[in-house]
């Protein structure tokens, strides 16, 4: 044990730990540990006072049990009993426990606030700055409550000493960091900023000599750090001296670096390098000088050598973030076959594997790619693939299936290159990638002759994966025709290799070779007996799994008793996929999380990624978001409790669920179900209704009309008499007269076995229903949504997330919505645009929506979202929840006038549906799965 | 210059540390500090996670790592792990250095600090910590300052205030 070096030794708690340090065993330690809490619990309960040493030490002992990883639920009102004392040693002491083992209970937090209220008090500096050290380090809620007054008397006080005030200074930034709505920075900052001026001019004409700061050999680098990092929060100078100065200052920096070392040691180097790359931070930021991109993009381009990993690592992640400045994108890109060996050399280098490196290679790689070099890049990084690590896997293969598919020039390379990955990776390529592979050769026929071909070749191999199985069975099954001529791949020689397969595959996939095999029937009359004799197998009809054995069976009875000609109508081939955004980029933004993916449009944008962009558009459109009760034209799509009185309860069970789509189920009971499906074309609409009897008796006396204060609705007249198990068909024709928020009662009238039932549906006719999508251009749409700030113009609501959000969901929920989705409208690519026109007999009433991502929430379940009344609320800014906004011009009076629906999502790694009126609905975004048992 | 306006409040300073541990190569955690208000059971948590997660790097490897949120810098000192973990935005390197300052003041305090000063004279490592850093910054970066500031506490230890301390009266 060595001798305690300084200060007051506390010999007992030598004694103590040295004990400890002999346990031989865990047991024998713990068995100390409780010993000792037993004395110390004693000592504190006995009846003889403690003095302050005893106390002191006893205290310091807990402190080090906790240090041990045990919990301490004791000893708190003894620390604060030190921390009251006017001894330095029991104040410290006390200050370190209960900045250590921050205590919840509040008559403690009490006692404590206390003490350090009398520290602050008590113009002594040494107290002063132990209290503020305190409340910095705790820098909890509570403390900020308690002294968010109190420490900015402190600061600009005429009398605090300067040591104090630094302290006081700080404690206040923390304090204001966890707490801002406590401490506001605006009130003191100009006070502050005074004292900023204080500072430098103690620094520079008084006692303190500036070599103390002088870190090896580097002048004081914290300082310098913190400067570049305080320019980094605002644009760059206006005035062109000062912004020629800036300049001269961020190039002497970048002449340092390569100044020959004033010292080999590796904290010169650090802390010279760290002033570097906060500078180049700074460039980056401004991105408007391309002299000094280009300088920094060369400087990064020499530490991609560099023998230091620390280094490597450092400037791939900058030249990520700046392979998206238009200036240096170029730049970037001749420095890519230094990061492709920087991939591979940290692969043999030491043969340590360091997959941070190698994944920000990854991801600098991806940042550089485009037209010009995506071939290369995407073989790169398919060959790196090959050894990469198990962790990176996923996201590499992400990586290459949106690079392949965005700088796809001919869709062959494409097709080959999700191949190459289902090969290599097979494991790790999700359904979003090979449902994109075939959506594409589905959508191309250009390329669908040597889909077919290339899958053919790639299933002769012995072993594949199973997802090759999946996307082979697939494109024969469209395609296997465009191939048949040849010999080597006739029906019969395509049908066997792929059946070769079928015993090793999992349920999913051999459901989807049946299908396969169906369409073969169709495509080939001559291999029909051969299939048909596969699927009346034993291990077919009677398979134990369910779907698989009905499909089986379906086929087999399909392929017997249909004719050529249902045939070919059944099993034509898909018609095209809808053109939509690749699923896969949305997936590797959830994976990767928002912000961290840089931009990849062509259109360079923010370097900063998306997260800043919401901000600046809030201060663009300087919206009022105040919603006004009397204008919301739509806001009763959305509320379920306008229902109109009726006799009968009117069932609205299934209402929400049509807001965003035009047909299904309605209602249903034991008796009846009603099914829906509606068209509409601007003012008009045409539904038809459809009653199924589910029993097997008859519905007698059956009549139905339809009852709407606002809408004309004509409906046909309906058989009186519907038999058990039929279904039976009514159509109702609507016009829209004007705006109306009541939507329209179906009544039911029937009588079953004597009863007479009587039944009420509210139909799902909701204004939006007459939306006519309208395309507008970027310029167009924000110049009327910023004409449309008046109170009575906008209503905004606020929403939590209900379900998990896929972006393709969303958007069909926009789509069903009714109005026009507007791609490259919003500079935020995670915003939503959408602009449609309500048509009404007597008016057109056009609107806009905005669906914003709340970039800047913590978390869904923070804090509760502010009202949307609350004018002080910047639309989209940083806090949790999420809303939605709907705006709308008083119409009539002015003639045409728009609506506006705006809303955010809060931001978390999985973004949240907060379309509230959307996420009423069960998540639909099952388009390829469906599709694919359609096959 | 587009558009990137970031909200000032939330990068005003550089670094933002949010916590600092010391542990050894065994695992032992030596020391603790925490800058962010967080739940003892969190905190276990973290240490647990963090402590594995560093020890199974090799020597070679770099010394920053993306952590959930964050980014952790750690060092390795004889049989210490210095382990601070920072904000997206803030600068890897400086906390490097951060670190190694306060190693040099422990090691101008203790004489050639080992791990056994710190473990028996914690409080005193503590001490050091919180007189260079404040609330996750670095409040006083010269050693000398630091050194100074911390003897100056030693000289008082064994002074008792009775009412008053000497320059108030």
């Amino acid at each position: 044990m060595p001798a305690v070096s300084k200060g007051d030794g506390m010999r007992g708690l030598a004694v103590f730990i040295s004990d400890i340090r002999n346990c031989k065993s865990k047991e024998a330690e713990i068995k100390r540990i409780n010993k000792e809490l037993a004395n110390i619990r004693s000592k504190f309960k006995g009846d003889k006072a403690l003095d302050g040493y005893s106390k002191k030490k006893y205290v310091c002992k807990l402190l080090f049990i906790f240090l041990l990883g045990h919990d301490i639920d004791f000893g708190h009102m003894e620390a604060v009993n030190l921390l009251s004392s006017n001894k330095y040693t029991e104040k410290q002491i006390g200050y370190l426990f209960i900045s250590v083992l921050v205590n919840s209970n509040s008559d403690l937090i009490r006692l404590i606030n206390n003490g350090i209220k009398n520290d602050l008090a008590s113009r002594n500096p040494t107290f002063m700055n132990l209290a503020l050290h305190c409340i910095a380090n705790v820098g909890s809620r509570e403390m900020a409550e308690a002294f968010a007054s109190e420490i900015p008397r402190v600061l600009v006080a005429g009398d605090t000493m300067d040591s104090v005030k630094q302290s006081a200074a700080l404690c206040l930034l923390r304090l204001n960091r966890t707490s801002p709505d406590l401490v506001p920075m605006g009130e003191w900052t100009t006070r502050v900023v005074h004292l900023l001026n204080d500072q430098h001019l103690i620094v520079t004409s008084a006692s303190i000599d500036l070599q103390d700061y002088t870190y090896y050999f580097v002048a004081a680098p914290w300082l310098s750090v913190k400067l570049l990092r305080l320019l980094q929060c605002y644009p760059p100078p206006e005035d062109a001296a000062l912004r020629s100065r800036l300049t001269e200052c961020l190039e002497t920096i970048l002449n340092k670096a390569q100044e020959p070392p004033k010292s080999k040691k590796v904290q010169h180097s650090n802390a010279k390098n760290a002033v570097l790359f906060e500078a180049i931070a700074l460039i980056i930021h401004h991105d408007s000088e391309p002299t000094l991109l280009v300088r920094a993009c060369n400087q990064l381009g020499q530490f991609l050598q560099h023998r230091e990993t620390n280094l490597r690592y450092l400037a791939l992640e900058s030249m990520c973030t700046l392979a998206s400045s238009e200036f240096s994108h170029e730049a970037v890109k001749t420095h890519m076959e230094t990061v492709i060996n920087a991939l591979k050399v940290s692969l043999a280098q030491f043969g340590s594997r360091d997959v941070s490196v190698r994944q920000r290679a990854v991801d600098l790689l991806y940042a550089m790619c485009d037209r010009s070099n995506a071939k290369q890049i995407v073989a790169e990084m398919l060959s790196y693939l090959e050894t990469a690590d198990y962790s990176i896997r996923e996201e590499i293969v992400l990586k290459v299936a949106i690079l392949a598919e965005k700088y796809a020039v001919d869709y062959t390379w494409y097709v080959d290159t999700i191949l190459n990955l289902i090969r290599i990776a097979g494991d790790y390529v999700s359904e979003e990638v090979w449902y994109r592979v075939i959506q594409i050769v589905i959508n191309r026929d250009d390329v669908q002759g040597y889909a077919a071909k290339t899958v053919f070749e790639a299933l002769q191999a012995p072993a594949c994966h199973e997802n090759l199985v999946k996307v082979g069975g697939y494109i024969l099954g469209e395609f296997g025709n465009l191939i048949a001529g040849d010999s080597r791949s006739s029906p019969l020689v395509q049908f066997n290799l792929l059946h070769s397969k079928f015993h090793l595959c999992s349920v999913p996939t051999r459901a989807l070779l049946l299908s396969a095999y169906i369409k073969f029937i169709n495509l080939f009359p001559e291999v029909k007996a051969t299939i048909q004799d596969v699927l009346r197998s034993d291990s077919q009809l009677r398979n134990a799994d369910v779907e698989l054995q009905q499909r089986a069976v379906e086929y087999l009875r399909l392929s017997c008793i249909a004719s050529t000609d249902i045939l070919a109508t059944v099993l034509e081939e898909m018609p095209p996929f809808p053109e939509r955004e690749s699923s896969i980029l949305a997936k590797l933004k959830k994976k990767k999380g928002p912000g961290k993916l840089p931009d990849m449009d062509d259109s360079r944008r923010s370097v900063n990624g998306s997260t800043d962009s919401t901000h600046s558009f809030t201060d663009v459109l300087n919206l009022n978001p105040a919603p006004s009760s009397g204008a919301n034209l739509l806001i009763d799509v959305f509320s379920e409790s306008s229902a109109p009185a009726a006799a009968t309860d009117v069932s609205e069970e299934n209402f929400p669920r049509f807001v965003c789509k035009n047909n299904g189920v309605i209602y249903e009971n034991q008796l009846l179900q009603i099914g829906l499906k509606s068209e509409y074309r601007q003012n008009l609409g045409r539904m038809y209704v459809f009653y199924g009897n589910k029993t097997s008796t008859q519905f007698l006396s059956f009549s139905s009309s339809v009852s709407s204060s606002d809408l004309n609705v004509h409906s046909k007249a309906v058989d009186p008499v519907i038999e058990g198990g039929a279904q039976m068909q009514q159509i109702l024709n609507i016009e829209c007269v004007s705006d109306f928020s009541d939507a329209p009662v179906l009544n039911i009238q029937f009588r079953y076995g004597g009863a007479l039932q009587n039944i009420a549906v509210k139909l799902p006719v909701m204004l939006n229903k007459f939306f006519q999508p309208t395309e507008m251009m970027s310029q167009d749409f924000f110049q009327r949504w910023k004409q449309l700030g008046a109170p009575q113009q906008e209503v905004q609501k606020i929403f939590k997330a209900k379900h998990p959000m896929d972006t393709e969901v969303a958007k069909a929920k926009i789509l069903g919505f009714g109005v026009a989705l507007l791609d490259g409208v919003d500079p935020n690519p995670a915003n939503f645009v959408g602009a449609g026109v309500v048509h009404t007999k007597t008016t057109q009433v056009g609107c806009l929506l905005r669906l914003e991502p709340n970039m800047q929430a913590q978390t869904p379940n923070g804090n509760a979202a502010p009202p949307a009344t609350d004018p002080s609320f910047p639309f989209g800014a940083g806090l949790p929840g999420s809303h939605l906004g709907i705006c709308s011009r008083c119409r009539g009076e002015q003639g045409d006038g728009f609506v506006g629906l705006k809303g955010t999502w809060p931001k978390s790694h999985e973004l949240k549906v907060a379309f509230d009126l959307a996420s009423f609905l069960p998540p639909d975004g099952r388009v390829c799965e469906r599709l694919l048992l359609r096959t | 210059w587009r558009r990137n306006h970031r909200n000032t409040s939330c990068v005003i300073m550089s670094n933002n540390m949010q916590f600092m541990l010391l542990f050894s190569r065994q695992g032992k955690l030596r020391l603790q500090k925490w800058y962010v208000p967080l739940s003892d059971k969190e905190k276990k948590k973290i240490t647990r996670e963090l402590v594995q997660t560093v020890l199974a790097r090799k020597p070679k490897m770099c010394s920053f790592l993306e952590w959930r949120d964050l980014k952790i810098v750690y060092k390795r000192y004889a049989s210490l792990y210095f382990c601070c973990a920072i904000e997206d935005q803030d600068n890897e390197l400086i906390t490097l250095e951060i670190i190694h300052r306060y190693v040099e003041l422990l090691d101008k305090y203790f004489g050639s600090v080992c791990e056994l000063d710190i473990i028996f004279n914690f409080e005193k490592a503590y001490f050091i910590l919180d007189e260079f850093l404040l609330g996750g910054e670095a409040q006083e970066t010269s050693k000398k300052n630091v050194l100074k500031a911390i003897e100056q506490a030693d000289l008082l230890q064994e002074v008792r205030y009775v009412i008053k301390p000497p320059w108030e009266q």
